[in-house]
């Protein structure tokens, strides 16, 4: 066979370790750079948030005036959406998806460069409205005419148009990216069929990328032109519609939601069966349900637009209660996961399993949501906070981290400590509720989501307080983890090729893996190839069938040479 | 590499330049990465042409051009669609050409498709510069602009697209195996020409 040489072997030149992150091309080290980056963000974000759960905290304006108060939420939302989960679970994607294909790298290694390398500079764009005078402070759904010239004259707003406009750049790119590695890259044997669950997850969510995040580019230049042109596009006084701003952020925005949810759902997918020693439950239905969510997704934008009077409400209320069944169908694959399952609770899996019962929170206050008679009560009230942040913290957040305690062994050879990892994720857990929860009740007896004070005489002063004592142990649990990350670097547990017992291809190479991955690649009869390596086929009987396919692994592989198999 | 991976079952693993010679079959990597990105350009586009049918759709009254602007000039519009679907069959007639292994043809044809390309802009700017109404002079303006110009920026990238391959075809670097480049710009070429069917329908003959 025609070997493809590699030459120049990766390490042939010598140079300095910052020209040599700076210009990578390699996936892994580029899927680092986006989970480092991410992490910048979310601490800085995290920092908006102390800060509006601390203004909260009592009534009366203690710190913060109204303006300072409005960009602080603004750039939370925007920050952690877009530069921390978004990124986050993109560079898990870089550093996993390849790894679990058995391919060396990304399809478009250059362009991968390019897509992490927009984030810094449009994240950086979108901060620096701090330093000219203000950022934006229309909140993260920019809705007009909030954003026209006339409420927003700063600068702010324009670098957060344009910074986004470089981040959903970013995304496009990375989905092409992925799509094409998905279904060019995977290693001979593995049909799509046998696609680890997480690429499955990242599949359907490069494709939501891929076709909702330009229609928010679409709607930002718009944006832009009002802003900068003169143009009228969503200025009523001369012909244009501010509603039309609502249905391009939001034909964009749902689809978003599961943009930041799916891949946490992979991840979890991925984590429950090895530490339950068990295979995916329902491994196809769960594929099904990824992708009809995505079709979904498209289909119910505007029930985030029920009391504008302009939608509607049935049909969009009867799409969105529909989603309830494909996420039901992961539900019982998670738990029909478990079920009888050898239980591990290591760290990993107890932020998995923390984010099944914070998403189903979430799930359920969803559903409630879609209901517009519930929806026109809470519409913009504290209740739809606390929902999305079940959603995005309790479901992604978790699954960011639970990722993070899951593969930083085959990222950097050695294993987290367990006890402060589980100290982490009790304080982080246990926090995580104590701020979000009582929102449910706020929101209930009417306080307005993006206020900056209340009445002593509302009644909402204690359930604000607890929430902020909420949002800092959220805070204080970061410290254990960063001492972790830290005290792990310099003398942490050699983690050794697959410390967990894994199932995907990812734990067959070194940790962390040599450039371009494989010297050799394990025979792929399932979507588990690890696992049939360990234990034989004798024990990979629940698919059977995948042994009577063979040899379709040779017919794949095209132009292999064609050998022996004692397998077939 | 891990001895057990080395150990189980050595027959049955393949090697892993298996894994690099991807896109053995079916489409090329780079072409189905040009695909995938025009998808997205065709939502980017979906988003303006959503703006265009709300704007319309909510303004009362006439829908046109300011009063005591000139009216949309139709026929070099007309004459300007003609230019650009042009533009694309002979883009096509070079990449037939070079699949045939005749870069002579492709050289030819590339050139014609880029000179028919820049006509079309050139057009478009005298159109602009006739026509007494900008984009701050009401939502038809807006509207108008935005989509001719951001079809007229995808047509500039084009344009910078077919400049390429022209340099590259002159440096010989295209042969009959060889030239998804090639495959890849016609892809895009094709994709704007069809953009602006859509622009034209749209915004002249749909009034």
């Amino acid at each position: 066979m025609a070997t493809t040489t590699l030459e120049p072997r990766a390490g042939a030149y010598r140079r300095s370790w910052v020209i040599d992150w700076l210009t990578t091309v390699d996936h892994k080290k580029i899927g680092i750079l986006y989970i480092v980056n991410s992490f910048l963000f979310f601490f800085a974000a995290g920092i908006l948030a102390l800060l509006i759960r601390t203004e909260l905290a009592v009534p009366g304006m203690q710190f913060l005036d109204q303006d300072t108060y409005n960009q602080a939420f603004t750039m939370h939302g925007t920050i952690m959406l877009f530069l921390f989960i978004i990124p986050a679970l993109s560079g898990f994607g870089n550093y996993i998806v390849p790894l679990q294909l058995g391919a060396p790298d990304m399809a478009f290694p250059r362009i991968n460069a390019l897509s992490f390398w927009l984030l810094p500079l449009g994240g950086g764009l979108i901060f620096s409205g701090y330093l000219f005078g203000g950022a934006a402070a229309e909140g993260w759904t920019a809705y007009a005419p909030l954003t026209s010239d006339q409420y927003a004259p700063g600068v702010g707003t324009d670098l957060w148009v344009i910074g986004l406009t470089l981040v959903g750049t970013a995304s496009i790119l990375g989905a092409v990216n992925f799509i094409a590695t998905i279904f060019k890259m995977r290693a001979p044997g593995m049909t799509l069929f046998r696609m680890p669950i997480f690429v499955w997850t990242v599949l359907v969510t490069a494709v939501l990328i891929l076709l909702a995040t330009p229609v928010l580019t679409a709607g930002l230049i718009a944006l832009f032109i009002d802003r900068n042109y003169g143009g009228s596009f969503f200025d009523p006084s001369v012909g244009g519609n501010p509603i039309l701003w609502q249905h391009i952020f939001w034909f964009f925005g749902h689809p978003e939601v599961y943009i930041v949810i799916l891949p946490a759902m992979g991840v979890v997918s991925e984590i429950l069966p090895v530490f339950s020693r068990k295979p995916l439950f329902g491994y196809r239905a769960f594929v099904f349900a990824t992708v009809g969510i995505g079709l979904l997704s498209f289909s119910v934008w505007a029930h985030h637009m029920f009391t504008t009077g302009s939608v509607f409400l049935p049909f969009f209320s009867f799409m969105t209660a529909l989603i309830a069944i494909p996420t039901g169908i992961k539900m019982f694959n998670w738990l029909g996961t478990l079920w009888r399952g050898k239980l591990m609770f290591t760290t990993p899996m107890l932020f998995a399993l923390g984010f099944l019962s914070m998403f189903l929170i979430g799930g359920i206050s969803g559903v409630m949501l879609a209901s517009p008679p519930i929806d026109f009560h809470v519409q913009d009230t504290y209740f739809v906070v606390a929902h999305l942040h079940y959603v995005f913290f309790g479901g992604s957040v978790f699954g960011v981290f639970a990722a993070t305690y899951y593969w930083f062994p085959k990222m950097f050879g050695r294993k987290l400590n367990e006890p402060l990892g589980k100290i982490h994720f009790w304080i982080h857990f246990i926090g995580f509720n104590l701020a979000f929860f009582p929102m449910h009740q706020l929101g209930l007896s009417g306080m307005p989501r993006r206020i900056g004070d209340y009445s002593p005489d509302a009644g909402w002063t204690i359930l604000n307080l607890v929430s902020t004592v909420g949002a800092f142990m959220i805070a204080v649990s970061i410290i254990p983890f960063l001492i972790n990350v830290i005290a792990t670097f310099i003398n942490g547990e050699p983690a050794g090729d697959d410390p967990w017992e894994g199932n995907t291809l990812e734990w067959a190479t070194t940790s962390p893996p040599p450039a371009y991955n494989f010297d050799r690649l394990p025979p792929i009869h399932s979507e588990r190839p690890l696992f049939f390596l360990t234990h034989g086929h004798g024990h990979a009987a629940e698919r059977p069938e995948d042994l009577e396919e063979e040899p379709i692994a040779e017919e794949k592989a095209g132009d292999i040479e064609r050998r022996e198999d004692p397998l077939v | 590499m891990s001895a057990r991976t080395m150990q189980a079952h050595p027959a049955g693993e393949h090697e892993a330049e298996a894994a690099i010679q991807h896109g053995g079959s079916g489409m090329p990597t780079a072409l189905l990465g040009m695909l995938l990105f025009i998808a997205s350009e065709v939502m980017f586009f979906g988003g303006l042409f959503a703006t265009y049918f709300n704007a319309r759709a909510t303004t009362p009254g006439v829908w046109g051009p300011p009063e005591g602007a000139h009216e949309l000039d139709i026929a070099l519009a007309g004459a300007l669609t003609v230019v650009l679907v042009a533009s694309s069959f002979t883009m096509q007639f070079g990449v037939w050409a070079i699949r045939r292994g005749d870069t002579g043809k492709l050289k030819m044809w590339t050139a014609i498709t880029l000179a028919l390309g820049v006509l079309f802009l050139m057009g478009q700017l005298y159109d602009y510069s006739q026509l007494g109404f900008g984009i701050a002079d009401g939502v038809f303006g807006t509207t108008f602009y935005t989509l001719t110009g951001f079809h007229g920026a995808h047509v500039f990238g084009g344009a910078v697209g077919l400049t390429i391959i022209l340099a590259r075809t002159l440096r010989g670097q295209f042969s009959a195996k060889n030239h998804v480049a090639v495959e890849a710009v016609s892809m895009y070429w094709h994709f704007v020409d069809v953009v602006w069917i859509g622009v034209f329908s749209t915004i002249y003959l749909l009034r």
